[in-house]
C-alpha cells in the first residue's frame, strides 16, 4: 500500500513538473533553443509573488492574479531585446547568453534577498488533506497543483489550434520563411510564445513556492534538470506528452524515496537517461507542437 | 561565426581561390608569420621562468598560479569543444569531479597522488567514452543539458559511496611532503599539465584533424557536405576534453588536499569555463589564455563579494557573446594582424615573400 501511494503521490507531483516543463517545451518548440535560465526565472516568479504578499496584503494564493501577467510582459521584453539579439548570432550563442542569465539571476537574488530558504505562506492549505482507505492521503494543495497544470495544458492546447496568435506561433515553429512570406512578424511572434512561456513559469514557480521551501540556488540545482527530464520524457513537442513526462518522473522520484531517501534525484534521472537511451523521442513520439 | 574563419584567407586581401591553383606566379603559402615566432620564443622564455618561479616566491603565490593554470586548463578544454567541435557542454564538471575521486580512490590504495594523475586522467576518459555514446544523438541544447544531467548522476552516485565520504566529502591521503615541496610539486605538476594541453590543442589543430575541425566551427553542415567526417571528429574532441578536465580534476583533488561532491561537481566550473573562454575569445587558442587573464584579475579585485563577481562576470559574458562575439582577442587579433599559435595557412603574393629566417615554406 506504501508503493501505491508513493505512485499517487509521484503523480501530483508530475502536474507541478509538467507545469514547469510547459514553458520550455514550448519555446524549444518555437525557437528552437533551450531557456537555460528557465528553473531561475521560477525561482524570481516566486520572490516576486513574496514581495506582492508583503505589500498588497492579498493571500498568497492570489499572487499569479499580478504575478502572472507581469511576467508575460517581461517575457515579451526579454524576447524582443536580448533574446533576438543573441538568437540573430545562432543558437550557441543563445543557449550560452541564457546560462549568463541563469548565472546573473541566481546570484543576483542571493545577493539582494540573502541565500535564506523561503516560501510562501498559504496556511493551513499547506496541511490541508484527505485521505482514501487508511494508507493513502492527498494533500489539496497537491491536487489544485495538478488541476491547474491540466487546466493551463488544455488551455495552452486550444489557444495553440483555435487562435489567430496560436495559429502563427504553429505557422512559424513550422516554417519560419514560409510564415515570413505570408507576413507574419516572426519576432513578434516569439514574443508572444515566450510570454507565454514566462506566464507558465510564474505560474510553477508560484506553485513551487508553496509546495515547498526554495532559495536562489533552487532554480538550477533542481528545477531546470526536472523539466527538461520531463520535456525529453514525455517526446518534445506534445505538450500532453509533457504532462506525461511530468508525472513518469514524478513517480520515478516518490518511488526512488520510497525505496531510499537519498535515491529520489537518482531515481527520476537514471529514468530519463533509460528513456533517452531506449526511446530518444520520447514516449508520445507525435512531432506537432500541440 | 563566419567572421572568426580567418585562418585561411590570403594576407594583404588577396583572394584565396588564387592560391588553390598552386605555387605558381611565384605565390608562397607559409603557415606562420613573424609574431608566431616571436610568440613561440616567448613561450619558451616564459615556461622556462614560470618552472622556476617556486624557487623565487613563497607557496602562496605558487598557489595562485596552480588556481591560475586549473582555470586555463578547464577553459581550454571547452573551448575546443564549443568553439571548434560546435558543442556547447554545461556538464564538464563530470570529468572534473570524477578526476578529483579517481586520485583520491587511488590514492587510498597506497598509489602516490601525483602518480595517479595519468591514471585518473586516463579512467576520466575512458568514462568519456559511453557518456560520449549517449550524448552524441543529441543536437545544441539537448546536448548541454543532458550533459549537465550526468554530471548530476555522477555526483548522485558518489554521496551513496560511504568509503568515498559520501556527501561530507573526504580527506585525500599520501601527501606526504613538506608544505613548502608539496606546494612546489603541485604547482610543477599544474604547470606541466597546462602546457601539455595546450601545446596538444594546438598539434590538433595544426594536424589534417584541425582543417576538419576549422571547418566544423565555421558551418558544421558545409563541412559534412564536402566530406568532413563531423562525428568522429567531434568524438575525439569530445574525449580530449574529458581527458583535459580529467587532468584537471585529478589536480584539483591534489591542490584541495579535501574534497566534497557538491564542489567537485559544482555547475561553477563550467560557468568558469564559458565566461573565460566567450570574453577572451571562442574559437582561437589565444582566448582562453587572454580570458583566464582577465578573469583572473576580476577575481582577485572583486573576490571579497562572490555574488557581485559572478553578476558582474555573467553580464560581461552576456554583452560579449552578443556584441562581440569573438571576444577580447578577436579584436586584438583583427586590429593588429597577428596569431601566436597559427593553425592555417598564409598567402604571400608575389613580390611580397616572406623571410625565409622567419616562415618555412610550406610548398616549395
Amino acid at each position: 500500500m506504501t508503493w501505491v501511494n508513493a505512485v499517487i503521490q509521484g503523480v501530483m507531483l508530475g502536474g507541478l513538473y509538467a507545469l514547469f516543463a510547459c514553458g520550455l517545451s514550448l519555446m524549444f518548440g518555437v525557437m528552437k533553443v533551450i531557456n537555460l535560465a528557465h528553473g531561475d526565472l521560477a525561482m524570481v516568479a516566486a520572490y516576486i509573488a513574496l514581495g506582492v504578499v508583503t505589500i498588497t496584503h492579498v493571500p498568497a494564493i492570489w499572487s499569479f492574479v499580478l504575478v502572472v501577467p507581469i511576467f508575460a510582459a517581461l517575457g515579451y521584453v526579454l524576447q524582443r531585446t536580448l533574446l533576438q539579439a543573441s538568437l540573430n548570432r545562432g543558437v550557441i550563442t543563445t543557449l550560452l547568453v541564457t546560462f549568463g542569465l541563469s548565472v546573473v539571476i541566481e546570484n543576483a537574488l542571493q545577493q539582494f534577498l540573502s541565500a535564506n530558504s523561503r516560501e510562501l505562506n498559504i496556511g493551513s492549505l499547506v496541511s490541508d488533506s484527505f485521505s482514501i482507505g487508511s494508507q493513502i492521503t492527498i494533500a489539496y494543495l497537491d491536487l489544485i497543483i495538478l488541476v491547474v497544470a491540466v487546466a493551463v495544458l488544455l488551455g495552452l492546447q486550444y489557444f495553440l489550434s483555435s487562435s489567430r496568435s496560436g495559429r502563427m506561433i504553429r505557422a512559424v515553429a513550422d516554417d519560419r520563411e514560409a510564415a515570413q512570406l505570408a507576413g507574419i512578424d516572426y519576432r513578434h511572434v516569439f514574443g508572444i510564445a515566450t510570454a507565454i512561456a514566462f506566464g507558465t513559469v510564474a505560474l510553477a514557480g508560484l506553485a513551487y513556492g508553496m509546495y515547498t521551501q526554495f532559495d536562489p540556488t533552487t532554480g538550477t540545482t533542481a528545477l531546470l534538470l526536472y523539466a527538461f527530464e520531463a520535456v525529453v520524457i514525455g517526446g518534445l513537442g506534445s505538450l500532453w506528452g509533457t504532462l506525461a513526462g511530468g508525472i513518469l518522473l514524478g513517480v520515478a522520484q516518490q518511488v526512488g524515496a520510497q525505496y531510499h531517501a537519498a535515491d529520489q534525484v537518482l531515481a527520476g534521472q537514471l529514468l530519463f537517461l533509460i528513456i533517452l537511451v531506449l526511446r530518444p523521442q520520447g514516449i508520445t513520439s507525435r512531432r506537432e507542437l500541440a | 561565426m563566419s567572421a572568426v574563419g580567418q585562418d585561411t584567407q590570403a594576407a594583404g586581401g588577396q583572394h584565396p581561390r588564387v592560391a588553390a591553383r598552386g605555387p605558381a606566379a611565384g605565390r608562397v603559402v607559409t603557415r606562420s608569420r613573424r609574431s608566431a615566432l616571436w610568440a613561440g620564443l616567448a613561450a619558451v622564455v616564459a615556461i622556462a621562468i614560470l618552472g622556476y618561479l617556486p624557487y623565487l616566491v613563497f607557496s602562496d603565490t605558487t598557489g595562485l598560479m596552480v588556481q591560475f593554470f586549473q582555470l586555463l586548463i578547464m577553459a581550454s578544454m571547452w573551448n575546443l569543444l564549443a568553439g571548434y567541435a560546435g558543442l556547447v557542454s554545461v556538464g564538464h564538471q563530470a570529468f572534473i569531479g570524477l578526476g578529483a575521486y579517481f586520485v583520491v580512490l587511488l590514492a587510498m590504495h597506497g598509489l602516490s597522488p601525483f602518480t595517479a594523475i595519468p591514471i585518473a586522467t586516463a579512467a576520466a576518459g575512458v568514462v568519456g567514452l559511453p557518456v560520449w555514446w549517449l550524448v552524441s544523438r543529441l543536437r545544441s541544447g539537448y546536448f548541454a543539458i543532458t550533459m549537465w544531467v550526468i554530471a548530476s548522476v555522477c555526483m548522485l552516485i558518489i554521496i551513496q559511496i560511504s568509503s568515498l565520504g559520501s556527501g561530507t566529502g573526504i580527506a585525500l591521503s599520501g601527501l606526504t611532503q613538506s608544505p613548502t615541496l608539496l606546494a612546489a610539486d603541485t604547482y610543477w605538476a599544474t604547470l606541466a599539465v597546462a602546457v601539455l594541453a595546450i601545446a596538444g590543442i594546438y598539434a590538433l589543430l595544426r594536424s589534417r584533424l584541425g582543417l576538419a575541425l576549422t571547418a566544423i566551427r565555421d558551418d558544421e553542415a558545409g563541412a559534412k557536405s564536402i566530406g568532413g567526417r563531423v562525428g568522429s571528429v567531434q568524438r575525439l574532441v569530445f574525449l580530449v576534453t574529458a581527458l583535459g578536465c580529467g587532468a584537471a580534476g585529478a589536480l584539483y583533488a591534489i591542490s584541495q588536499q579535501f574534497i566534497v561532491p557538491t564542489a567537485a561537481f559544482d555547475v561553477s566550473f563550467t560557468a568558469e569555463m564559458i565566461f573565460i573562454t566567450i570574453i577572451g575569445g571562442i574559437g582561437t587558442i589565444e582566448g582562453p589564455i587572454i580570458g583566464t587573464i582577465v578573469f583572473f584579475i576580476l577575481q582577485q579585485t572583486l573576490s571579497a563579494d562572490g555574488t557581485w563577481y559572478w553578476i558582474v562576470l555573467g553580464l560581461v559574458a552576456i554583452a560579449v557573446a552578443i556584441w562581440a562575439p569573438r571576444g577580447i582577442w578577436g579584436l586584438v587579433s583583427e586590429k593588429f594582424g597577428i596569431r601566436l599559435f597559427p593553425v592555417g595557412y598564409y598567402v604571400w603574393p608575389a613580390g611580397e615573400q616572406p623571410r625565409r629566417l622567419l616562415a618555412r615554406s610550406a610548398r616549395p
